[in-house]
């Protein structure tokens, strides 16, 4: 068993050591501590619109039940019956109407989680029944928070407030949701499920690894502008070169765009431009923005072109294509990946057009984009195996007098921000340690 | 010049043999211009464009996707992941002057080092005849359990 000074030294600022990727007993200490002491992603209030809809999901590696309950809130359940553990839902979407019933042996549930029935109850008089946890019906988790229509939750009864935790870095989802005339978002079908044989950590380091792009991507973005360029530099460009060349832009450009975190391991790649930022107008989308905000506001609006928000530990969000990563853990080596894309409510088809677009030609399992990512990160955690080497480097940019409590824009090419979650990662593992 | 059921038939055999050979160059030219590579994301799925696919490909789309398998710094293809279609006759749904639609079954193993995966699949063909020639207007491929998490799908089912 670590303890929690033995957690505090696999980050030294500069390196963090490899068991944090390839562990066994560092993942399951993850999920006992750091999924339930963070504020985790759950999913969109619009896929459980109504009375009774339900969604599946996990916490780290809890399986939870986002459900719009009776008074139209929403709860998030621990999907387990207190009876013998049978899950209550499988699917992974539906509606249950007024109460949720476990396929076992019938105990009912209203939808907030409260034990509504079991048949033949008489055979629990006189035992202490109503004493005992399972009385209590199905646990809910320890808080939730529906911020904008995204619902986050912390497994832990007691933690850091949501605001505290996140801060300013909520402006990220401000402009994603604020982008919509009418200020909503709404699901836009199922999301990508892509399956990585890697530690959940490394995809989450990767939204804003600036120097990546140009090299591992190098085969379809590089390939992409040579073929355009054959073809002799066609106008429009083909929706490819849109989405896909801007990925070989030049170090300088990546430099330039900047990088802010935020406390808690939250940061954006994308401060003054991104590679979103020239893609080409869609026709009426700006009048309808400024109708709905005034012209000026509308403006500001699309002048942010943040590119990767992570919002620690496991979810990252890119607002000007509205689309969320769910970075899902399963295993030290195993992460599921969720694409989701959200539709600007009251805001033309073609947007979500380019968002579906966008999706499938960059984070689908059969994306050639994809294709070179999930190889470098299962090299890695291969790589990771040998003993030849102990630790991994995050040196870039960094400086000594570093202070992650604070809010920092710098160049564009810092590992700052994988730092920034390392400095978090060690705090909320440890926080609920008892010799913290 | 009309075609005959045969050789529509024979056709779908012979792309997917262009497929497991890698013989790409001559794959792309079977394409008319303005076809579709689509392979929906959700079972049943109507629509490619306003909810997501596995892949929605244009002429540029697929060129890029061939023209990468072979590059100098494509490094999930080194080394280079093989596929397999074991194809049942494909039934020909429609026959008319300008439209003909096929719909066959298949299974498909793609492999690479160690790993090696199967896929059950419909595919639908909208073929057309040029210039006496069959061609691929567009392609519809269903995976059979399309929404199930994937690894890396790296060739063409």
């Amino acid at each position: 068993m670590r303890t929690a000074s033995e957690i505090t030294a696999m980050f030294t600022g500069p390196q963090v050591h490899r068991d944090v990727y390839t562990s066994p007993e560092i993942y399951r200490l993850e999920m006992e501590h750091l999924f339930a002491n963070t504020w985790v992603f759950v999913g969109h209030e619009s896929q459980t619109p109504n009375k009774g809809d339900y969604f599946t999901t996990q916490i780290g590696d809890q399986p939870v039940i986002q459900v719009r309950h009776s008074d139209g809130e929403i709860y998030v359940l621990f999907n387990r019956c207190p009876h013998k553990g049978t899950k209550i839902a499988i699917d992974r979407v539906g509606n249950t109407g007024k109460f949720f019933r476990c396929p076992y042996h019938a105990w009912s549930f209203k939808t907030n989680g409260c034990l509504l029935a079991i048949p033949l109850k008489k055979g629990y008089e006189d035992t202490g029944f109503s004493e005992s946890e399972s009385a209590k019906g199905m646990t809910p988790v320890g808080a939730v928070r529906n911020y904008r229509g995204f619902v986050f939750a912390r497994l832990a009864p007691e933690g850091i407030g949501f605001e505290d935790y996140f801060g300013d870095s909520l402006s990220s989802i401000d402009n994603m949701v604020d982008r919509s005339p009418e200020g909503r978002l709404e699901i836009a079908g199922p999301p990508l499920r892509y399956m990585h044989k890697c530690n959940w950590k490394m995809l989450v380091e990767n939204q804003t690894d600036t120097c990546h792009p140009m090299v591992a991507h190098e085969s379809s973005a590089g390939t992409a502008v040579n073929i355009w360029e054959e073809m002799g530099n066609p106008e429009p460009r083909p929706p490819a070169m849109e989405i896909i060349a801007p990925f070989m832009s030049p170090y300088e450009f990546f430099e330039k765009m900047g990088i802010r975190t935020w406390p808690n391991g939250h940061g954006h790649t994308g401060v003054h431009h991104s590679i979103h930022s020239d893609y080409s107008a869609i026709p009426g989308y700006f009048d309808a923005l400024s109708e709905a905000y005034g012209e000026e506001r509308a403006k500001s609006i699309l002048d942010e072109n943040r590119h990767n928000t992570v919002y620690f530990p496991n979810i990252m969000i890119k607002g000007p294509i509205q689309q969320l990563r769910n970075f899902i853990p399963l295993g030290p080596d195993k992460t599921l990946v969720e694409s989701y894309i959200y539709r600007l409510v009251g805001a033309p088809d073609q947007l979500l057009a380019r968002t579906a677009m966008y999706n499938r030609m960059i984070n689908a399992p059969t994306s050639i984009v994809g294709h070179d990512d999930l190889e470098m990160y299962e090299r890695a955690q291969e790589g990771l195996m040998s003993n030849g080497m102990e630790w991994v480097n995050v040196q870039r940019l960094r400086t000594e007098a570093e202070d992650f409590s604070q809010e920092a824009v710098e160049n564009g090419t810092t590992e700052r921000q994988m730092r920034n979650q390392f400095d978090a990662w060690v705090k909320f593992m440890t926080v609920s340690m008892e010799d913290a | 010049m009309a075609v005959s059921k045969d050789q529509v038939i024979d056709f779908i055999y012979d792309e997917a043999r262009m497929l497991d050979e890698g013989r790409y160059d001559e794959w792309l030219s079977l394409w008319l211009e303005g076809g579709h590579y689509w392979m929906p994301l959700d079972y049943k799925q109507t629509d490619p464009h306003l909810v997501t696919s596995l892949l929605y490909e244009d002429m540029f789309m697929l060129r890029l996707r061939v023209e990468r398998l072979n590059g100098a710094r494509t490094f999930s293809q080194k080394p280079k992941s093989r596929c397999h279609h074991v194809i049942q006759r494909p039934f020909v749904d429609e026959m008319t002057e300008d439209r003909i639609v096929t719909n066959t079954s298949m299974h498909y193993v793609e492999t690479r080092l160690d790993e090696q995966f199967l896929l059950a699949l419909t595919a639908i063909h909208e073929l057309a005849v040029v210039d006496g020639a069959l061609r691929i207007a567009n392609k519809r491929v269903d995976i059979l359990n399309s929404d199930a998490a994937f690894g890396n799908i790296q060739l063409l089912p």
